[in-house]
């Protein structure tokens, strides 16, 4: 408990708290130049999200993709790599889970559902691994043949979709089997058929995961030596090729759970997708608003979309056009990066503290 | 009465968080003398220059120039009072000439647009001659030695106008030729009325070249001594606060059977060129073999073909009679070979993870430090106390950052790791490179312990003194080869200087 107590007056804490403040005032002072007023915007876009039960779940259902492609991001980040593709791997982890969503028939839910959930899992961890296995064995930036293989996957799976698993006359897949939906109907129904899913206790089990993971065990070790010094985590006797590909194929199984979640719980059929969806790009987002821990990806996802889904809420009940609030994410990211501003504008509050110690 | 000093800091103190870097020190440099800075790591000489360089302000106290005082808030400032630094680490762009190098940032031009080269060149060239440096202002930096880089910033901080020179570590990283030739060139400054501040933990060159000594221990000024009226062992003693043998004790060494054969060992860079040329010595136990060679000749690859990070092309390495050459690190590691690397921060540490973490950097994979997948910090944490005990590394905690820690104590915390391994065979690459005599001692009765418990210990090193003091023989190696044998008691650096630099003149056994 103390050491609960003692993360939130923990420096990272604070500047991060400062700099979302930071963001949302300059929102605010964005919208008053366009003539809005701030206090009603924000406050119409609270009322969105805790106003009722469905915008609650909504909310919800809108940050289970984002907690997933951050700590998709984060996760490589901390294996010493920038996984740009998280956008191609959350389609390939959709494709995998709809291929086994709809085609497969006559299992019972408690074993279609889990599997459906793998092959996307796994459909995304080996798209990023190939992405791994170039940088590892060629030696090729990772940020290119990511952003590269995000092109390829948005085309392989719309071609898959065409070709396999189309719903006639429709730019979209036909409805996977019931026995493949994750939804949860019950918590549905109570919350005014928001559509919630079990994916999004799965996202923050995925988090705890991370954390257990990477500081907890042997092969975490590995990775953040890897991450830190790849050097030294040579010398040491570490298999840097090898810890290259597995940090990119588990970062890739994240993102695949974000796509197989959409998929099973949220749509329950593919679109053909005209572009790409930018879940992966808003994950980088919201790994960066977290600070690449996953507590911290938990709570940046909690906030990023709170803030999108809200948004909504701003532009009908309040007229201001929801762009704005990419305004706001937008400086909220840039305070958090450059936190020496956060930390310059704070230096008065810290002398203050400093002096009530003494 | 003596002349105005040309720099005088009069009780300068800086503090930070924690510690007090320069506590009310106290300097004066005459015209014309060189006036050395001698010190441990974290002494507080490198604080103190930054602040005469004009990086840091001083909290308190005053600096004063020609006998006026000045605020120096930013290096073009120390450069306009004339105060010229040469860093240990070279700031020189690697593919432009030395004229281009020294030029830069302030290059004259003709009508504004034009750099003016040909003016430019002459005035090095003037320069170069005027101190005998020796230097073509047209050559590349990338195609000139390392001494003559280091010539190349000292024309640097001239063509600035500089009547300072602040010379941090300089002979770190030269041959024992260049670094008698650099005497020369800082005499030869002298003699024109420049004045110097030289920064070193070397005893020797001291000794040889300055005129007056000031010791800093822990931010205060110890003594201010005049060198011919001091012996280096006073000096030592006043350094480090205790009597410090410059000899390490040692017996005589047993060898025993040969615990490493290398042999005819070759390797090529990705470019073809020839890096090892069957390089063929042993190392036997209860000895240990130095490698004296110039930087370059072979050594870094001859290390990494040991220990795993770099695949031979031919040759064998045979460790307790079983081919160990072109295995991973780890089973390297695991036959029983310890490795204290060359650069302690690309290879020994990772500097981002703790103490801790970093102790196990190689074992974290075995029982008790991971049960079951899950790493055990009870046991790892235990065995971290354990060795920053015995080896007395100092830092706040085991869960302390690497990167924080001084040199010296990194580089104990990785002989720790390496030594508690139990190695049969244990390299030791440049292991004092950067230390205080404090830490030298300690590092080398280290090695002188492993070898007296039966171990094979290769030393390589470019501190001769080092290699002379602490091998029971020394290999000397050229351009990838082994190109001769001597025993320490049987040679002087000089002779050993010349087996480096190609001749296979002296001792050599053939």
């Amino acid at each position: 408990m103390n050491k609960f107590l003692k993360w939130f007056a923990s420096d990272s804490f604070i500047v991060s708290l400062a700099a979302i403040v930071m963001g949302l005032l300059l929102g605010a002072v964005v919208m008053m130049i366009g003539g809005y007023n701030p206090i009603t915007a924000y406050g119409a876009l609270i009322s969105r999200v805790f106003g009722d039960w469905y915008g609650f779940g909504e909310a919800l259902r809108e940050m289970t993709p984002l907690v997933l492609t951050g700590l998709a991001v984060a996760f490589a980040f901390r294996a010493g790599m920038f996984n740009i593709g998280a956008e191609g791997q959350v389609l390939m982890g959709m494709t995998g889970a709809s291929l086994i969503g709809i085609k497969i028939t006559g299992l019972p839910a408690l074993i279609h559902a889990p599997l459906a959930i793998i092959a996307g899992a796994l459909f995304g961890g080996l798209w990023a691994a190939l992405a791994g296995y170039i940088k590892a064995k060629r030696g090729v930036n990772e940020v290119i043949t990511t952003i590269m293989l995000n092109w390829t996957a948005l085309f392989l799976c719309n071609y898959i979709v065409r070709t396999f698993l189309l719903m006639p006359g429709n730019q979209r897949s036909v409805d996977i089997q019931p026995s493949a939906s994750i939804s949860i109907d019950w918590l549905s129904q109570m919350m005014g058929n928001a559509r919630v899913h079990w994916g999004i206790l799965l996202a923050m089990l995925a988090s705890t995961f991370f954390y257990y993971f990477l500081w907890k065990t042997k092969q975490g070790f590995e990775l953040r030596a890897v991450g830190s010094n790849p050097e030294a985590a040579r010398y040491a006797g570490i298999n840097v090729s090898k810890n290259i590909v597995k940090a990119m194929f588990i970062s890739g199984v994240f993102a695949g759970l974000a796509g197989a979640f959409e998929t099973l719980g949220v749509f329950h059929y593919q679109s053909v997708y005209s572009s790409l969806p930018g879940y992966g790009f808003n994950g980088i987002a919201v790994a960066l608003l977290g600070m690449t821990h996953p507590f911290g990806v938990l709570a940046g996802a909690g906030l990023f979309g709170s803030l999108t889904y809200g948004s909504a809420g701003m532009s009908f009940d309040a007229g201001v056009p929801p762009e704005i609030i990419q305004i706001v994410i937008g400086s909220i990211i840039f305070f958090i990066a450059a936190q020496g501003i956060v930390r310059f504008i704070l230096k008065p509050v810290y002398k203050r503290k400093k002096e009530k110690v003494l | 009465m003596a002349a105005t000093p040309v720099v005088e800091l009069k009780q300068i103190t800086k503090r930070f968080p924690g510690i007090v870097a320069n506590d009310s020190i106290s300097i004066k440099l005459q015209k014309g003398e060189i006036h050395a800075l001698l010190g441990e790591n974290g002494a507080g000489k490198s604080t103190l220059m930054n602040i005469l360089f004009g990086l840091y302000q001083p909290d308190e106290g005053h600096i004063e120039v020609n006998g006026e005082a000045v605020a120096i808030d930013s290096p073009n400032k120390a450069i306009e009072l004339g105060i010229g630094m040469v860093h240990q680490h070279f700031k020189l762009v690697q593919s432009f000439s030395v004229t281009e190098n020294i030029i830069l940032g302030m290059e004259p031009s003709k009508g504004g647009i034009q750099i003016d080269y040909k003016t430019a060149t002459e005035k090095v060239k003037k320069l170069s001659d005027q101190y005998g440096f020796r230097i073509d202002p047209n050559a590349k930096i990338e195609d000139i030695s390392v001494g003559m880089q280091q010539r190349v910033e000292i024309l640097k901080t001239l063509y600035r106008g500089a009547d300072i020179l602040i010379f941090d570590e300089p002979t770190a990283v030269l041959t024992p030729q260049e670094i008698s030739e650099l005497i020369e060139i800082m005499r030869k400054l002298v003699a024109e009325g420049k004045s110097i501040i030289l920064i070193t933990h070397k005893l020797k060159e001291i000794m040889s070249v300055s005129d007056t000594v000031t010791i800093i221990r822990r931010g205060k000024v110890i003594d201010t001594v005049k060198t011919n009226e001091t012996s280096p062992f006073e000096l030592a003693e006043k350094m480090v606060g205790r009597n410090v043998s410059f000899k390490v004790d040692k017996k005589p060494a047993e060898p025993g059977e040969k615990v490493i054969e290398v042999k005819d060992v070759s390797v090529k860079n990705k470019e073809g060129i020839t890096l090892l040329d069957g390089m063929t010595f042993d190392v036997r136990r209860g000895e240990i073999v130095g490698v004296a060679g110039v930087d370059g000749n072979g050594q870094t690859q001859i290390i990494e073909a040991l220990s795993g990070l770099r695949k031979i092309d031919s040759g064998s390495i045979v460790l307790n009679g079983k081919e160990i050459g072109n295995h991973t690190p780890r089973q390297i590691s695991e036959s029983g070979v310890g490795h204290i690397p060359e650069d302690r921060h690309k290879h020994g540490l990772v500097l981002d993870f703790s103490v801790s973490e970093n102790m196990v950097l190689e074992s974290y994979y075995k029982e008790p430090y991971t049960k079951r997948g899950f790493l055990n910090f009870r046991a790892i944490n235990d065995l971290a106390k354990r060795l920053v005990e015995a080896f007395d590394v100092r830092t706040p905690s085991i869960q302390t950052k690497a990167r924080s820690l001084s040199g010296g104590n990194q580089q104990k915390a990785i002989i720790a790791r390496e030594i508690n391994k139990n190695p049969d065979f244990l390299i030791a690459a440049q292991p004092t490179r950067g230390l205080d005599v404090g830490a030298i001692e300690f590092v080398q009765t280290q090695l002188i312990q492993q070898r007296d418990q039966g171990k094979a210990v290769l030393l390589v090193s470019f501190e001769l003194d080092e290699i002379l003091n602490v091998s029971d023989r020394i290999i000397v190696v050229y351009e990838g080869k082994v190109i001769g044998e001597v025993r320490p008691e049987e040679t002087n650096d000089q002779e050993l200087g010349l087996m480096m630099a190609g001749s296979r003149q002296g001792g050599t056994k053939a």
